[in-house]
């Protein structure tokens, strides 16, 4: 069922190391989204995919045919470009017909297959437009429609919507995810934005300076991270140092700072000593601050309208951020903590 | 600042009524006189023009001469383009740099160059004659050819440099589209990168016809018999026939309004493309690629900087030592010292620079009045006074300076004119008027990009108007104000053209100079003014776009 394959995909500029030993494998149809913060070597991998750049490692095979030594133009894979790159000289039409009049499709039929592809885009009737004088998220359609027509084997996006305001972003990414689906093309994307990756993706491949952090579904990227790197980067989080005491089939015992605390959830045995510990907000269920073993002050209080996020500080200089409804306490007040169910992550630390 | 509406008319009227009177009254002025003669009003001297063969034939010959330059201006231009601005090996930026140079140096020394370089008792000629053991110079640098070729080697500057900008703003990522959308190599630059460059191209080829069709140096030194309008404009006059004259600095005054009209129409386009995006891709960046590439830079580069390499070579070789001989056998830096000891020989120096400077910052200042009035005040007759300043560029240089000579030769205080031939400001004021348009280009630009919410700002703040010009309005001009002073200084430092018309021998500029040592044989002291007035040229150009660079 594998369909793309990156196999140990390597990268040097110079002397540095841009994408090491990546290997990635994505289902047909699947959705695969390329997250990191920037230099973590998501575009470069990207562009080794696009045949724009040159691995100096590994193999990319599409469809049980090996790519690596291909030219962007003989791969059929489309891409969209981060500022959609649009030939600023052709209309709407002869930017979508360009890939078709290359496959050297003639005529009618390229009529056919543009109207057909701007109606997936939902841009019908808009062929004779001068691609300058369109919105953002119309340019950006042109882009995908120019990428699709040439039914390509594999779709890669750059960004695809960083260049959009808020409001705009994220019905786009409703409606992308609603094409990519219904074409069925196998897709990689870009984003350094985790509610993109989340939304559109199958699967997300966190990349840190060149490497591959953990690759999974959303869901098993939040509650199962597989390093504290992750655990801060998806989702929000508190991060914190803490030494582990011990630890049992259902719950463990961490010393954070002078408390004592208990951490339940079932987890592998792991030896004691210092340890990362990186909570969810959602974590943490307030109690009164009498008898509690973490107590903490209240020093800052925002509201998101249903719950609200108290930052609350347990030491001097120690902040945790704790997720509770919206008048559990005032700023200022003492209030004890205690660690509910899932959301707690421990990591254990070198040194 | 209501209360200075008024006051700001009467300010636009001033400037505009003192453009209309500089720049567009001698035109006007001597443009009647093709069409006045001693009994009135009358078509006698346009008919006379269309009846001589020869008019005809200059009339030909300048349209010709212009389209082959901006042909074989485009063949050497456009290939140097790409092989600097895409490929990348040892020594790309500075030769690239230095190839580009050329739009700074004034078009006589380049003649001058090409002279002692390819002409008949040139380095190239002495080489063959060497070779093949002959007495007599293997060819004669005259005639259509010859000015082709001079006209060729400092025009494919404008190709150059025009091409080489648009290929480095070039979206390298719609390159990159188009071969994963399946495009080979040759299509890429067929469907996609020619397409994207043809504004550069047109704003090129127009440029290069016009500074081509107003070309006088080139013609005036190499013509021999071939006749062109620059140089049939003066003949006829010096012959009395001034009438004629003017009939043909009208005909080709049209000529040029034309093509500065085709200019303003593509213009357009030159607005697109600018998007921003992943650099270009450099290409051959590897192995052999690499090495062709910088081979065949480094060649081109020689090639095209050579004349300017000969010039300073021979302005070392003192008078009358060098007859026969493949090179010089003799250098010495006589000709510069003897230079700086006479005040006679420093004389023509010291002119073109009090002069230029003078012009320069008359036109800086009237290009900041003209910009403020224009791009802030919104002033109404804002079209007019844009217009006016950029029309001396669409005017050749020869009927310009003959206009001036007509318009400012006679006292009718009345009709506003004032004797000014022969006296000292006749030079000055017409490099000034011919300045207008390259300082106003880019401070209008400057202007433009100006957010006018920092002079608000600064207002609010409690500046007053001369406080705002001086710490707020100026400082954030200073890019633009650097790259026109530096274009303006230098085209005035180099004139030949409106000077050669309107020079007396106590304001006779470097330009003039260097024309009369060449008459009377002396090769080194041609050379010396050459190549002072080449370092001035490319010191100013360099400082003025670095300082460019650097705030903008």
């Amino acid at each position: 069922m594998t369909f793309l394959v990156l196999d140990g995909l390597t990268k040097r500029y110079d002397e540095a190391l841009a994408v090491d030993r990546l290997s990635l494998a994505v289902p047909r149809g699947g959705i695969l989204a390329l997250l990191g913060p920037s230099g973590s070597g998501k575009t470069t991998t990207l562009r080794m995919l696009g045949g724009f750049e040159v691995p100096d490692g590994g193999r990319i095979v599409v469809d049980g045919q090996e790519v690596t030594g291909l030219a962007a133009r003989e791969r059929r894979f489309g891409m969209v470009f981060q500022h959609y790159a649009l030939f600023p000289h052709l209309d709407v039409r002869g930017n979508v017909a360009f890939g078709l009049e290359m496959l050297g499709v003639r005529g009618a039929d390229i009529d056919r297959r543009v109207r057909e592809t701007l109606a997936l885009v939902d841009l019908a009737g808009m062929e004779t437009r001068p691609v300058d004088r369109m919105s953002g998220g119309q340019q950006q359609r042109v882009a995908l429609a120019r990428a699709l027509a040439p039914e390509p084997r594999v779709l890669l996006l750059d960004e695809p919507l960083s260049n959009l305001d808020p409001t705009l972003r994220e019905r786009t990414r409703r409606e992308l995810r609603a094409l990519i689906r219904r074409v069925g093309i196998t897709t990689v994307f870009v984003t350094h934005d985790q509610e993109d990756a989340f939304d559109l993706a199958d699967q997300v491949a966190i990349l840190r300076a060149g490497r591959l952090e953990q690759v999974g579904t959303p869901d098993q990227l939040y509650t199962e991270p597989a390093n504290p790197f992750v655990a801060g980067f998806v989702g929000r989080a508190t991060r914190l140092d803490a030494v582990l005491e011990e630890s049992g089939p259902d719950h463990a015992w961490v010393r954070i700072g002078e408390a004592r605390v208990r951490i339940p959830g079932r987890r592998s045995a792991s030896p004691s000593g210092p340890i990362h510990l990186v909570t969810r907000p959602e974590a943490w269920q307030l109690v009164p601050a009498a008898g509690a073993s973490l107590r903490g002050v209240v020093t800052d209080r925002r509201t998101t309208g249903a719950r609200a996020f108290l930052t609350i500080r347990i030491a001097d200089g120690v902040m945790i951020e704790v997720n509770a409804a919206p008048h559990a306490a005032a700023e200022g007040a003492e209030v004890g903590l205690v660690a509910v169910d899932e959301g707690v992550h421990l990591f254990p630390r070198n040194g | 600042m209501a209360m200075s509406r008024r006051a700001w008319s009467w300010g636009a009227a001033f400037l505009l009524g003192a453009l209309l009177w500089l720049v567009a009254y001698p035109i006007i002025l001597s443009g009647f006189e093709g069409f006045t003669g001693p009994e009135g009003a009358t078509l006698q001297y346009v008919r006379e023009f269309f009846a001589r063969p020869n008019e005809w034939q200059a009339l030909w010959g300048s349209l010709w001469i212009s389209v082959a330059t901006v042909i074989v201006s485009a063949l050497v231009g456009v290939p140097l383009a790409f092989l600097f601005g895409r490929t990348e090996f040892p020594g790309r930026r500075v030769l690239g740099a230095l190839v580009g140079l050329p739009v700074a140096l004034p078009p006589l020394v380049g003649v001058l160059a090409f002279l002692f370089l390819y002409g008949e008792s040139g380095f190239a000629a002495h080489f063959v004659k060497w070779i093949t053991r002959s007495e007599t110079a293997p060819w004669r640098l005259q005639g259509a050819g010859a000015i082709l070729l001079v006209h060729a080697y400092s025009m494919y500057v404008y190709f150059y440099l025009l091409v080489r900008a648009a290929l480095e703003r070039m979206d390298g990522a719609a390159l990159e589209a188009a071969a994963s959308l399946g495009a080979t190599r040759w299509q890429v630059f067929r469907r996609v990168t020619l397409p994207m460059l043809r504004p550069s191209l047109l704003g090129a080829a127009l440029l290069t016809f016009t500074t081509s069709l107003a070309s006088f140096s080139a013609p005036y030194i190499f013509g021999g018999g071939f006749r062109v309008m620059t140089t049939q404009v003066l003949a006829t006059r010096l012959n009395g026939d001034t009438q004629v004259a003017m009939v043909e600095t009208i005909a080709l005054t049209l000529i040029a309004l034309v093509a500065l009209a085709l200019m303003g129409a593509v213009g357009d386009g030159n607005a697109r493309g600018g998007s921003k995006g992943a650099a270009p891709v450099r290409h051959l960046a590897t192995g052999k690629g690499r090495l062709f590439a910088m081979i065949g830079g480094w060649s081109l580069a020689v090639l095209l900087l050579l004349p300017h390499a000969t010039l300073l070579l021979l302005s070392f070789v003192p008078v009358g030592t060098w007859t026969t001989q493949v090179l010089p056998p003799v250098y010495t830096v006589n000709n510069y010292v003897e230079l700086v000891g006479s005040a006679e020989r420093l004389r023509p120096l010291v002119n073109s620079l009090w002069m230029a400077t003078l012009a320069t910052v008359a036109s800086l200042v009237i290009a900041v009045w003209a910009g403020h009035l224009v791009v802030r005040r919104q002033v109404s007759v804002r079209k007019w006074i844009e217009t006016l300043l950029v029309a001396p560029w669409a005017v050749p240089g020869t009927v310009f300076a003959l206009a001036l000579a007509t318009a400012f030769s006679v006292h009718q205080p009345w009709a506003l004119r004032v004797i000014l031939v022969g006296s000292l400001w006749i030079l000055p004021l017409a490099y000034l008027i011919r300045n207008l348009p390259v300082a106003s280009r880019p401070i209008l630009a400057g202007f433009r990009q100006l957010d006018p919410s920092l002079e608000e700002a600064a207002a609010g703040l409690g500046a007053t108007r001369a406080g705002i010009l001086r710490r707020v309005t100026l400082p954030l001009l200073a890019p633009a104000l650097g790259a026109a002073g530096a274009l303006a200084f230098v085209t005035a430092l180099g004139d030949f053209v409106t000077s050669v018309l309107l020079y007396t021998y106590d304001t006779r500029p470097l330009s003039l100079e260097i024309l009369s040592s060449l008459r009377s044989g002396d090769v080194g002291v041609a050379s010396v003014y050459g190549v002072l007035l080449m370092a001035a040229s490319a010191a100013v150009f360099l400082l003025g776009s670095r300082h460019g660079d650097a705030t903008g």
